[in-house]
């Protein structure tokens, strides 16, 4: 895109604007740590008078997830944004939304969990949200977040599944990088307005109920088309990716589950999610110029995860090194977990978790080389990467 | 890439320094990144910044441990956390003091200047808030950002939050600094 539709501005605020230009019709959020600019700025946005959209402010996480459920419910757009120990405690609601099929999305600033109280950067927080039936996009770059954001609400309301935005804390939101925020009038093309499927919603002049009592006669089949939808979507984020190119003359990854960089002759390849990404990148084409063939899949969806066409792309690699954010405490690296899942039987690389950044740990170009040169060796034991 | 790291104290606007310089350096035409060290914010804690310029997008975010400039807007901070780690030998620092750079950092043998931006700062703001007086000294001894640039950036990131006549305060400062400050 041409250079002079670009700004510089901070992360957070480029969220809070793209979503003030997806017409959202209710936003609730709690405003105090861990909190971010986010929803700071939106209720800046509301206070002067630049937005229509009704702000309610809660007194807890909870709170919030719960006042977007049943706007949501009313079958009107709506928006939340949290994270850590705020995500945590939206846990039991959030669950709730993915089973009544709220279309909501919620921007996740992925940050560390307590204890020990800590503020800062990993992905603990979503990650442990995977098994609840929300669709969770990782972006590497405010302008990747910021077009899964545009992308999200038409995935959310095509599916009638919510979706989460996860986005490093701090390292994408505090950070100040060239960014363009599409307007209003440009993705009202992409993103009409929204309207709820007949008979589905909360109405004083039809009065139903929703998630109700489910017996054990029909329990199990309504969580199983619930995951079978989550799969489904996976066809539905590259149509819209296709689409969001089209429009915007941008792309998220090859497809919008996943974005392989030099991985044709690769023997090596990283696999990542987030803003380190770009950070393995530079690493990437540095190696490459000592010879050494290096490659990097970066996963946008971890939900739905993308088994079959993450197994195609990682097909000629030989050793892959998994780099987590996370942890599944006892058990290895979330994503490395799926990525072993999906290779079962079908990949003969070896597979290795590294788990690097919990709670902010910097994570270097150096550690970066330390894991590519650690992966090669016969040990297959999860490492932690921290210098 | 140039890359720039910012030691202050929280409550110096060093933050908000390391913005300045990214967005003027995006106005001149280069792409840029800012983000702050990501401490727990509060008056008088050490704090650091970090601005990477380049011609073309920045994807790294490993934060900076070896600066090509490094700006100190507190002087106690030189023995109180070891600002000038990592600094290369070409490093340039500058400092907010009115002493010589021999007594700020004794036996630091690499390239420094000191900068008495507190004095503009308190002359033209009123206030001991120095950061936009600091960007004015780096951008005459860097010669990395238009002047210009830098009062559009000032412009554009307190007009949200302030009214005009800090800003032009700002702005004041800023260029009184920038031509006072000798390379």
């Amino acid at each position: 895109m041409k250079n002079n539709k670009k700004q510089i501005v901070e992360g957070s605020h480029a969220v809070a604007e793209v979503i003030k230009n997806c017409q959202v019709d209710v936003i609730s959020a709690y405003p105090i740590t861990p909190q971010t600019h986010i929803v700071e700025d939106l209720e800046r946005m509301k206070a002067e008078g630049k937005a229509d959209f009704e702000y309610i402010r809660a007194d807890s996480e909870f709170a919030a997830a719960s006042i977007v459920l049943g706007a949501s419910a009313t079958g009107v757009r709506t928006y939340t944004a949290t994270c850590s120990q705020g995500l945590l405690l939206m846990t039991e609601v959030l669950f709730c939304i993915a089973g009544l099929r709220l279309p909501i999305v919620l921007t996740c600033a992925n940050r560390a969990v307590s204890a020990p109280i800590s503020i800062w950067n990993d992905q603990q927080d979503a990650v442990t949200l995977r098994d609840s039936g929300w669709l969770q996009l990782y972006g590497e770059t405010n302008q990747e977040v910021v077009d899964l954001h545009i992308l999200a609400y038409k995935l959310a309301e095509s599916m009638m599944l919510p979706v989460m935005v996860n986005m490093d804390g701090f390292v994408l939101t505090h950070t100040y990088e060239p960014i363009e925020i599409s307007k209003e009038s440009v993705i009202k093309k992409y993103l009409p307005k929204y309207k709820p499927p007949q008979n589905t919603i909360l109405d004083v002049n039809n009065p139903r109920s929703l998630g109700d009592f489910a017996a054990p006669d029909v329990y199990m089949e309504i969580r199983q088309e619930l995951h079978e939808d989550v799969l489904s979507s996976k066809k539905q984020i590259t149509k819209l990716a296709q689409e969001l190119k089209k429009i915007f003359g941008r792309s998220i990854g090859d497809n919008g589950l996943f974005e392989s960089y030099k991985l044709n002759d690769a023997d090596i390849v990283l696999v990542a999610m987030g803003s380190v990404c770009g950070t393995i990148k530079e690493v990437i084409d540095n190696q490459r110029g000592k010879g050494q063939k290096v490659g990097l899949l970066k996963v946008i969806s971890l939900r739905p995860f993308p088994d079959e066409e993450i197994v195609e792309a990682l097909k000629k690699a030989k050793y892959i090194a998994v780099l987590d954010k996370s942890i599944s405490m006892g058990s290895e690296g979330v994503l490395a977990i799926d990525l072993k899942r999906a290779a079962y039987t079908k990949l003969k690389a070896k597979i290795q978790s590294f788990i690097i950044g919990l709670g902010g740990r910097d994570v270097t170009e150096k550690m970066i080389i330390k894991i590519i040169n650690s992966v090669k060796k016969q040990d297959n034991k999860i490492q932690f990467i921290g210098e | 890439m140039i890359e720039i790291r910012i030691h202050g104290r929280g409550g110096q606007g060093n933050v908000t320094l390391a913005e300045l310089i990214a967005m003027a350096a995006f106005y001149d035409g280069e792409a840029a990144q800012a983000f702050p060290s990501f401490g727990v914010e509060r008056k008088g804690a050490p704090v650091k910044a970090f601005v990477k310029i380049d011609n073309k997008f920045i994807r790294s975010r490993e934060q900076i441990y070896q600066p090509d400039f490094i700006i100190i807007q507190d002087p106690s901070l030189v023995q109180a956390a070891n600002p000038l780690e990592g600094a290369k030998k070409e490093t340039i620092v500058l400092i907010n003091s009115n002493k010589l750079a021999s007594e700020v950092c004794p036996g630091y043998t690499g390239k420094v200047y000191c900068v008495p931006v507190l004095k503009i700062a308190l002359e033209i703001i009123g206030k001991p808030i120095i950061n936009t007086a600091m960007l004015g000294a780096f951008a005459q001894i860097s010669d990395l950002i238009k002047i210009e640039s830098a009062a559009k950036a000032i412009k554009d990131n307190l007009g949200e939050k302030y009214d005009q006549k800090i800003i032009d305060k700002n702005i004041k400062a800023l260029k009184k600094s920038y031509k006072v400050t000798e390379k």
